[in-house]
Order: C-alpha cells, then sequence, then structure tokens
C-alpha cells in the first residue's frame, strides 16, 4: 500500500484555504476521495521531464495592448444587479473589521 | 410536414425557399420539447415566447443570415442577458448575465433562433452530466444512460431533435465525449479559434467553445459563424477566418493518418469500440489513406497532468464567487466575512466542484506547487512537444473518442476517478490546444444501439483539414444518418 498523500487534518486545512465549510462528518469521504485522486496524479512524477521549461500554454500568448480610450461600461445599477444585498451604490457585507480594531 | 432529424443546412435552406416557415418549425421544435424534454431533460430553460418572437422577425425579413430561422441550442454556461446563465449550479440558480457572450451575439447576427439553455454538469466539470444541481440528462439512445458530459443537455437535445444544432463547451473533452455517446458529430477548435468572452471560466488555459451537428458540413458552418478574434477575449486569435463550408467537401490528396502506438495495447477500451475503430481505418484505406504509426508517449500522463492543471486553474477561477457581488449568499447567521463566504460556497457547489477546488488549491499550496503544477506543465511540454513530432509524419490522427459508450446512469458518479478515466484520448488535445473532432463510426449490438464515436486530431489552426478528413469518412459510411427512436 503507497504512502498516504493526505489526511484528514490537511483535508480541514485545504478546505479552509478554500473557503469552503466542509462540515466534519464529510470529511472523511473527501479525504478519501482526493487521496485516491492524488494517488493517480501522482504518476506525473514518472514523466522525464529533465531539462523541460514549463510550459503555461501550448500557443505562444504575447501581451495585448490597446490604447487606453474609455469605452461603454455597465452602469452600477446592472453592476449591483445580481448582488445579494446591496446598500445604495455598494455591495453590503456583515463587519469585516471587528469592534476591537475600530480606529481609535 | 414534420422536420423532426432533419440536418442543421437542411432545414435552413426549407426556411430560405420557404417551404416551411421559421414559426413553424419552431414551433415544432417546441411542441417536441414540451412532449420529451420532461424525460430527458436537455434543457435547463426555454425561451419559447422569445424563439418564436425572433422566428417570426426572420419570416418577416427583419433578421437574415446564414443561420436565419434555425433553432440552436446553448449550453447554460455561455452568458446571455435574455434568461438565467446557471452553470446547473445552485450557486448562479438565479444568475442573469448582463451581457451576451460574443458566440450568442454572432449566431444571432447570423440569424440562429435560441431555443434555449442546455444541462451541464456544474461549472462544465464531469464526464456524464450526473453532476448538475438540476439533476442528470438522459441519452436519447437509451434513457437508462448518460449522454456524457460536461456538454451533455447540447449534445442529448441535437440528438432528440430539440434543435438543429446546439453550442458545447470543451476542457477536456467535454463535446467530443457526449457527441461520441449520443452520434452525432462534436467539433473543439483550436485555443483562441472561437472568443470565450462571456463563456463562464472554468480552467482558462483549456477552455473552448464548439458546436455540436448531424453532420461534418453543419458543424462547418456553426464554426465558421463563431470563428474570428474578439478584442474583448485577448487570447482569441488575430487570425482570417477560412470558409470551412466550401472547402469541406474537397478530399484530402495523399492523406496520411496516424494511429497511435501507445493506444493499441490500452486496457479499458470497450471491444465493441475497439473494432468499429478497426473498422473506421479500414474504410479510410480503401479511400486511400495511408495509415502511419506514430507515438504519443506522454500522453500516457495525459490525464494524471490535466487532473493537476485544469482544477489548480478551476480553484483560481472559481474563487469569485463570494456570496457577495452575485451567486448564492448563506441564509445562515455568520460571525464575519470569511465565514459568509465559506457557508455560502459550501451551500452553493456540489461535490464535485468541492473536490476539484481543494486538489487545486492543495496542488497550488506552499510546499507542494513545484511537485504538482510545475510538474505537470513540464509535462505539458512533453505533449506538445510528441504532437509536434507525430504531426511531422501525418496529417491528422485517428483514436477512439470515449474508451467505452454511454453508460448507465449511476454507474460511476460514486468512483470520481472512474469518471475522470472517461477522458483518457481527449485531454492532451486541450492540452496541446489542437482541435479535435469526433464523428459517429460505429454502434453497439445492445438491443438499444449505442452510438460509437472516433476522433480526429490536427495540429493547430488545422480546423479545414480536420473538418474535410472527416466529410471523407462520412460520405463513404451513413452512420450519420441513423437516429435514435424517442416514445
Amino acid at each position: 500500500m503507497a504512502e498516504q498523500i493526505l489526511n484528514l487534518e490537511q483535508v480541514r486545512h485545504v478546505a479552509k484555504l478554500s473557503r469552503l465549510a466542509i462540515p466534519d462528518d464529510q470529511l472523511p469521504r473527501f479525504t478519501q476521495q482526493l487521496e485516491s485522486i492524488l494517488e493517480y496524479v501522482e504518476q506525473i512524477k514518472q514523466a522525464d521531464v529533465q531539462g523541460v521549461e514549463p510550459m503555461a500554454h501550448a500557443v505562444r500568448l504575447t501581451n495585448v495592448f490597446r490604447d487606453d480610450t474609455p469605452q461603454p461600461a455597465l452602469s452600477t445599477q446592472e453592476v449591483l444587479s445580481n448582488a445579494p444585498e446591496t446598500d445604495g451604490p455598494f455591495f453590503k457585507v456583515p463587519k469585516v473589521i471587528g469592534e476591537d480594531d475600530s480606529a481609535g | 410536414m414534420s422536420q423532426s432529424f432533419a440536418t442543421l443546412v437542411e432545414v435552413r435552406n426549407a426556411i430560405a425557399s420557404k417551404q416551411i416557415s421559421a414559426v413553424e418549425l419552431t414551433r415544432q421544435v417546441l411542441q417536441r420539447i414540451e412532449s420529451l424534454d420532461p424525460v430527458l431533460h436537455c434543457y435547463n430553460e426555454v425561451w419559447a415566447d422569445r424563439a418564436l418572437q425572433v422566428a417570426k422577425e426572420v419570416d418577416q425579413g427583419q433578421r437574415q443570415g446564414e443561420l436565419a430561422g434555425v433553432p440552436i441550442a446553448l449550453k447554460d454556461n455561455l452568458c446571455t442577458r435574455y434568461g438565467r446563465t446557471t452553470c446547473s449550479s445552485r450557486m448562479l440558480a438565479n444568475f442573469k448575465a448582463p451581457y451576451d457572450a460574443t458566440v450568442v451575439r454572432k449566431l444571432e447576427s447570423a440569424g440562429a433562433v435560441i431555443v434555449g439553455k442546455t444541462n451541464l454538469d456544474e461549472f462544465a466539470m464531469g464526464s456524464s452530466t450526473e453532476n448538475s444541481a438540476f439533476g442528470p440528462t438522459r441519452n436519447p439512445w437509451d434513457t437508462d444512460r448518460v449522454p456524457g458530459g460536461s456538454s451533455g443537455g447540447s449534445a442529448a437535445a441535437l440528438a432528440a431533435s430539440f434543435c438543429y444544432g446546439s453550442i458545447g463547451s470543451d476542457t477536456g473533452g467535454s463535446i467530443r465525449q457526449p457527441a461520441s455517446l449520443c452520434g452525432l458529430v462534436g467539433l473543439k477548435p483550436t485555443y483562441g479559434r472561437i472568443s470565450r468572452y462571456g463563456l463562464v471560466a472554468f480552467a482558462s488555459s483549456l477552455d473552448q467553445i464548439g458546436p455540436f451537428a448531424w453532420t461534418v458540413s453543419d458543424a462547418a458552418l456553426l464554426l465558421k459563424v463563431m470563428s474570428g478574434h474578439d478584442p474583448k477575449d485577448s487570447t482569441s486569435a488575430p487570425m482570417d477566418v477560412p470558409d470551412y463550408v466550401s472547402s469541406v467537401d474537397r478530399p484530402v490528396e495523399g492523406l496520411r493518418i496516424g494511429i497511435v502506438k501507445e493506444y493499441q495495447s490500452l486496457p479499458g477500451l470497450d471491444p465493441q469500440v475497439r473494432s468499429a475503430i478497426e473498422q473506421a481505418i479500414r474504410t479510410y484505406e480503401k479511400l486511400g489513406a495511408r495509415i502511419v504509426e506514430v507515438s504519443l508517449p506522454n500522453s500516457a500522463y495525459g490525464i494524471a497532468a490535466y487532473y493537476v492543471i485544469a482544477p489548480c486553474e478551476a480553484s483560481s477561477n472559481l474563487a469569485r464567487y463570494d456570496g457577495v457581488h452575485y451567486g448564492h449568499r448563506t441564509k445562515e447567521p455568520v460571525n464575519d466575512i470569511v465565514e459568509l463566504f465559506s457557508k455560502s460556497r459550501a451551500e452553493g457547489f456540489g461535490d464535485e466542484v468541492k473536490r476539484r477546488i481543494m486538489i487545486g488549491t492543495y496542488a497550488l499550496s506552499s510546499g507542494y506547487y513545484d511537485a504538482y503544477y510545475v510538474r505537470a506543465q513540464k509535462v505539458r511540454a512533453l505533449i506538445k512537444r510528441d504532437f509536434d513530432h507525430a504531426f511531422g509524419f501525418c496529417d491528422v490522427i485517428l483514436t477512439p473518442t470515449s474508451p467505452m459508450p454511454a453508460f448507465r446512469i449511476g454507474e460511476k458518479s460514486s468512483d470520481p476517478l472512474s469518471m475522470y478515466l472517461c477522458d483518457i484520448f481527449t485531454v492532451t488535445c486541450n492540452i496541446a490546444a489542437l482541435p479535435g473532432i469526433s464523428l459517429p463510426c460505429g454502434f453497439t449490438q445492445d438491443a438499444k444501439p449505442l452510438p460509437i464515436g472516433m476522433q480526429l486530431l490536427a495540429p493547430a489552426f488545422g480546423e479545414s483539414t480536420l473538418l474535410r478528413v472527416a466529410r471523407m469518412f462520412e460520405q463513404a459510411t451513413d452512420f450519420h444518418t441513423r437516429r435514435p427512436v424517442l416514445g
């Protein structure tokens, strides 16, 4: 049996980094599934990549520039039209800064 | 007269010559959808009123073009101002895009009648359309089976004659594999051939939009309409679009077809698929093609590299779903904004999307980045190099599209890895940014015969060759004329 790549605590950590609130009772299932995927993916370690440069894309892409001229854009109303909660021209979110952090 | 199962060009010509009105044709399609789609579930949303209005404008001569009056279906990850754009996710269940994707604009400018938005694996992640938050789509050839995925709704909608052409997106096989499982032509163009502006991003270095059609000529027409540079997608190629339609009937002289040495002894290839592919090779030989064995040694790492690269890009692209700007927001009480993000995302995304976000986040995290992401990018370079070398000896490469015909609903859904292996022949095309096409090349012996597809791959921007080679096969066979028997 191959060495375990991922344990439950690591999956908990990855879920946190991913901003996914995974309940404790689902962690074992995700751990087992992610483990089996990573075990398969490990095959790339067998490829002979000696002296090979990583390729971000198979098409040669270069920066594309254009003149910096104003173009029509979406209105504030259109931009906000799908927002779950708004307040005037703003997206509304819960408190970001704790009481103690407020500037004094 | 019913036009069910006619080809796109046939109905386009019938409208142009006033044999049928666009309104009458659209009405037929809408009636078919109403009676049969409750079983198949191809559509997330049907645009009945709007489709009839557009069709009326075609009949009145207010809309013209190469697709005038032709009912077309769109995968529900293409942004449209009309209706919703859900990606078959709870996250976007009520999302209304504030703009049209460039392909949507191009199709409508050509006179197409958009019938509605089709089901997909959530955010295009899957190979069966079972990962939809709104329930699976069924295969019209056998409703106990999947249509493939992720563009399964678009494939099944055409196979059921709920439209005469449909649009999908292909990140690792998501057009070609469902085309294969539904007995259709499915084309994934070269990266950059078609603008991705307005396609909801999954893996930005791999995603490409393309058509489903009954025939190669239909696919050529849809490709021609959708292709071209777009200032709104800086990765779209600033190159002229050849007339794919006028060249398609011209056979390729001295055609050399590559068959892949490493695929000859592959375990897990269905024997009926193997024999259909062997038969297809013999058909090409009879047409005068020379068969050349080529080697793609690093294709063995294709799936592994793909399931690093695609999830890494997905984890970054899907970071935008935060429950703040648009999309689902949790109703649970939260203490701070991070909890708002985490709960909204956990409620909004299905399990496969969560798995891929976590795989990508893990592979990009400090300490693992070089072992996974950088290494996968090196394997990408090797796969590209293999293809460059192989195309020195042949014009196109022929492979199966899918290792198996349509499988049963539920058969693979409990084992994510077994689903990933469906993509074995299709992912390298995206990794190397090549064009690929799937076309019908046989049927199984089942009581309800299932379509089998073959894939042809060509060098970048070799769509004309690809279509011409596919058309040669189509002219010599009649697999593309078979249609499913429905209720």
